[in-house]
């Protein structure tokens, strides 16, 4: 190695640019596939609870106040950021938004409460009969969230086996 | 209050342990991507440390398991105090996609206390800067919990008040309010 060539090297490290990212002085543009949380607009949701039923971290909790009054309530503690709730929406109520910056001291800061007026026939007051028991095996049970706990609530109790292995899960009754 | 506190305590330079107690590498790859030169989180003084007793922070990935809760545990007390917990990912906050499963104890919150969430699946190194510089003070939370309901329900029974008599029928009619 010449002294010729540690010259041309040293001259080229002087040239060398700088690539670190001034990042939080300064904001970064995403990538426009980014997908960051999603955002519920009331507005526009119906309240088919979709999202509730196909989520797969179960994060979007559905539950009937009362006959008209539907609460539906997105946890996001352990959501993926799948955009699936987005996808099957249908009348595009989610958007998933475009900020990563989403770090909190308080996981409760990323929650969403949505509280929806489910019109109800005119002359009886009420649209939809009871789900027979063979449509509630279909349904995931979402009307029986515990939402103040912010728990799942299974209807029967056969996910409880009488195996010891499983005894020390804490699982919620009804 | 927490963050006075940071500030305080931790105004040098923060040290970082990185914990993966069961997680499936994504979060590991995304932290290891914040120190590469790109994002360079040592101009913060961040420096990864390979043992629990020489950090300031600990970074977890992965939900709590019941085989590793235990290490975790242990981990977060071989670390000298004043100490702060970090939660890397859906998993280390609410204990992932795979919550109820057998193995899968729940949230790292479970067995270590936890001080700052940074949710994602994974995380981008973006995020986890974002969460380390609220953590430093720089910058501030972006987030809130949102909460939007309904002013009043068009429903009689909800407001009675509304409801006036007249000529045998029950009129219902929002009263403006003065």
């Amino acid at each position: 190695m010449s002294w010729w060539s540690k010259l041309t090297e040293a001259l080229s490290g002087l040239q060398a640019g700088r690539v670190t990212l001034d990042y939080p002085a300064r904001p970064r543009p995403l990538p426009k596939r980014f997908r960051g949380r999603p955002i519920f607009k009331a507005e526009q949701c119906i309240g088919c609870a979709g999202c509730a039923n196909n989520c797969p971290a179960r994060e979007i909790l559905v539950f009937d106040v009362c006959q008209e009054v539907r609460i539906l309530k997105y946890l996001g503690r352990r959501c993926t950021y799948c955009g699936r709730c987005a996808d099957l929406c249908p009348e595009k109520a989610i958007t998933m938004s475009q900020t990563a910056d989403l770090a909190t001291d308080r996981i409760a800061d990323i929650q969403q409460h949505l509280e929806l007026f489910m019109s109800t026939c005119q002359r009886c007051g009420r649209c939809f009969t009871e789900p027979s028991p063979i449509e509630q095996l279909k349904l995931k049970g979402y009307r029986f969230d515990d939402l103040g706990n912010e728990r799942w609530i299974y209807r029967s109790q056969a996910v409880l086996g009488r195996n010891d292995a499983v005894d020390d899960i804490p699982l919620e009754l009804d | 209050m927490l963050q006075n506190l940071c500030q305080k305590m931790f105004r040098r330079s923060l040290w970082v342990y990185h914990a993966n107690s069961g997680g499936c590498n994504g979060c590991d790859i995304e932290v290891l991507n914040v120190l590469t030169p790109y994002y360079d989180v040592e101009r913060f003084g961040i420096k990864l440390v390979a043992s629990p007793r020489h950090a300031d922070v600990m970074l977890c990935q992965g939900p709590a398991m019941r085989s590793t809760a235990q290490a975790l545990r242990r981990a977060y007390e071989a670390m000298p105090s004043p100490k702060l917990v970090f939660a890397v990912g859906s998993c280390a906050g609410g204990g992932g996609l795979w919550y109820d499963t057998y193995s899968v104890l729940g949230p790292v919150e479970t067995v270590i206390p936890v001080h700052y969430y940074i949710p994602g699946c994974p995380p981008r190194p973006e995020a986890i800067l974002y969460g380390v510089a609220l953590a430093l003070g720089l910058v501030d939370k972006q987030v809130a919990a949102t909460r939007i309901g309904h002013a009043a329900f068009p429903v009689p029974r909800y407001h009675p008040e509304d409801l006036r008599p007249e000529g045998g029928l029950a009129i219902y009619q929002r009263q403006e309010k003065i």
